[in-house]
């Protein structure tokens, strides 16, 4: 019964929530006039570099020195050699706990905002002051020095009486940190869920209260399916930010201590960029790029079974 | 009767104390999330013995000497002042190619019907999801041969804008113009307006929160690009503040801190108060981005 409302209700919400038709759109050429600049800037600056990182990828190719030979070299270099195997290890650990931590944070917080709070302005400013500002040089500088020996978060800790380690030469804790930095950053995420938060019909909630749900089951069975979309999107864009990770472990712990903060992408920029060794790192970027493009096409393959999407035409196309 | 307002009474105070342990939450995790920032001004203005000797935000003997050391030179052709000079010489330019490149593409793609459209919009949209690190060592290599690294005019960084090649924000502008009804389009072109005009008179103006969401966004991210600067910039006299930051880092770590963080937060004040500034936008710019998706 009570499952039979909930489904009758987002029926009801879908036809809220659904967008009037759409009238014709003008035709001809001069479309793609409009559109030629970026047709010019994707074949040179993105069809360009990755066609030819692929190519590249099976060759010997250095900034210098050019080509002398062809082969899979590379490919068995980046799973044999030790190095960058526990790089890879290591970006999967660093993206395992950044992303479900953000994503949890952002969707907590933004849930208690979406309660009648006075002041929410405040509050989502609050939150989102580190997403801005986390992403610049400044912030890292400022991490090294809260994460000090002597810094302020084993200041606060010796105040309750714990000695807290050395975060930054520790290799058990250094990825800890840089995980930290992009999780303080949930504000983003955050307003993201609140907008999709504030998007369920009040109606359904009244409903399913005098049904008898609690605020759990409310939770579960009405706010978590409407705003799968929302939670999708957060998911893959921050998946695939995580793994492009560099600053954070760049400036503040430069891959140490022990390279256990050693990111694939810095991997590929010290053999790439240092070692002008332009195939093989052109190979690491490739493995981890295959990489992220089957855990992308993996979450669109599995949101067939959990995102719930009230529109068709809200799947993308024109 | 009287037991129906002894419900009612119980029933509002279960409501009090969940809010009350709603703001407790809201106010014990958002002051963890500003106290390291409120540390950090704190500490610009204590001297580098006292900023590793406690939690404290108010310095017990307030200095500037941070701020004095923080306009000198670490020796170079390079310092404070010149580098964040440096790095608008690079955004105001990357935000400006960005709104009228992205315009347009998002008006091709959004007002007009061509062949292959359905073909390119999908090659667009897959460039949502081609990750920059795959690019970075290939561009490096073509910037390279072009001459354009370290280039006086910031070229690498500044002039691909100009191509629309930040899908993010033609894929927000599309998302915008969508919801945009054509019926003013139509009454332009009766008007006896071509598209151009159209586009300037008609789909700008209505597009005008959406363009500055993606100013804004454009200018923060720009801010604070660190990779595209260390890959293409080599001489110390352009480099931009995320450089020079780093740089300072390295050279007073251990000893100068409230230097370093002065220059750290002198560095970025112009984000924090175009931000504060223009929070809003911010806000509607990102939720737009995803939600209409």
């Amino acid at each position: 019964m009570m499952s039979n409302n909930i489904a009758s209700q987002q029926r009801l919400a879908q036809d809220l929530i659904r967008k009037p038709g759409r009238s014709r759109l003008e035709s001809g050429r001069i479309g793609l006039v409009y559109i030629l600049p970026w047709i010019i800037g994707f074949l040179f600056f993105k069809l360009y570099p990755f066609a030819s990182s692929l190519y590249y990828s099976f060759t010997d190719m250095h900034l210098f020195n050019g080509i002398s030979k062809t082969g899979l070299f590379n490919y068995v270099d980046v799973f044999t050699n030790r190095a960058t195997v526990r790089s890879l290890e290591t970006t999967f650990r660093y993206v395992i706990t950044t992303v479900p931590l953000k994503l949890v944070a952002a969707l907590f917080i933004a849930y208690i905002l979406n309660f009648k709070i006075k002041g929410v302005n405040l509050f989502r400013t609050a939150y989102y002051v580190p997403s801005i500002l986390g992403g610049s040089v400044a912030i890292a500088v400022l991490w090294r020095a809260l994460f000090r020996n002597d810094g302020l978060i084993n200041s606060l800790l010796s105040t309750l009486g714990v000695q807290g380690p050395s975060w930054l030469s520790d290799p058990n804790y250094a990825l800890i940190i840089i995980s930290l930095l992009r999780i303080w950053q949930f504000g983003s995420a955050m307003v993201i869920f609140l907008a999709a938060l504030k998007g369920v019909p009040e109606e359904l909630y009244e409903a399913s209260t005098i049904d008898g749900a609690g605020k759990w089951r409310q939770f579960t069975k009405i706010t978590l399916p409407l705003i799968s979309p929302v939670i999708f999107y957060n998911l893959v864009t921050q998946t695939v930010q995580a793994f492009q990770e560099f600053n954070g472990p760049f400036i503040i712990t430069k891959g140490g201590p022990l390279n256990s903060t050693r990111l694939i992408t810095m991997i590929i920029y010290d053999q790439g960029i240092k070692n002008y060794k332009i195939g093989l790192s052109s190979a690491i970027a490739w493995v981890m790029f295959v990489i992220m493009m089957l855990l992308t096409l993996l979450a669109f393959w599995s949101q067939k079974r959990w995102v719930y999407y009230s529109d068709e035409t809200q799947r993308g196309g024109l | 009767m009287a037991e129906l307002t002894a419900t009612r009474r119980r029933i509002f105070t279960r409501q009090r104390v969940s809010s009350l342990i709603r703001y407790a939450i809201l106010i014990i995790v958002g002051f963890i999330m500003i106290y390291p920032l409120l540390w950090m001004v704190g500490s610009t203005f204590k001297n580098n013995n006292e900023i590793f000797s406690g939690m404290h935000i108010i310095p017990r003997n307030p200095t500037l000497s941070g701020y004095e050391n923080a306009m000198k030179s670490y020796g170079g052709d390079i310092d404070l002042w010149k580098s964040m000079v440096n790095t608008y010489k690079i955004v105001i330019p990357k935000v400006l190619f960005t709104l009228f490149s992205a315009t347009l593409t998002a008006y091709g793609f959004g007002r007009f019907e061509f062949k292959g459209k359905k073909f390119l919009f999908a090659v667009l949209m897959s460039t949502l999801f081609l990750p920059q690190v795959v690019l970075n060592v290939p561009q490096f290599l073509m910037y390279t041969r072009l001459g354009w690294v370290d280039s006086p005019l910031y070229l690498p960084l500044i002039l691909t804008t100009l191509f629309a090649t930040e899908t993010y924000f033609v894929f927000l502008l599309i998302q915008f113009l969508r919801s945009i009804p054509r019926d003013l389009d139509e009454a332009a072109k009766i008007d006896g307006c071509n598209t151009f005009q159209t586009l300037i008179k008609v789909i700008v103006p209505m597009l005008m929160p959406a363009l500055v969401s993606v100013g804004l966004f454009q200018f923060m991210w720009s801010n604070n690009d660190f990779m595209g600067p260390l890959l293409y910039i080599n001489t110390p006299a352009r480099y931009p503040a995320t450089i020079y930051v780093k740089l300072s880092m390295d050279a007073d770590t251990g000893f100068e801190w409230n230097r370093v963080l002065a220059v750290s937060l002198i560095s970025i004040i112009p984000s924090l108060v175009v931000f504060f500034l223009a929070q809003k936008s911010f806000v509607d710019g990102i939720s737009a981005g995803s939600l209409k998706g």
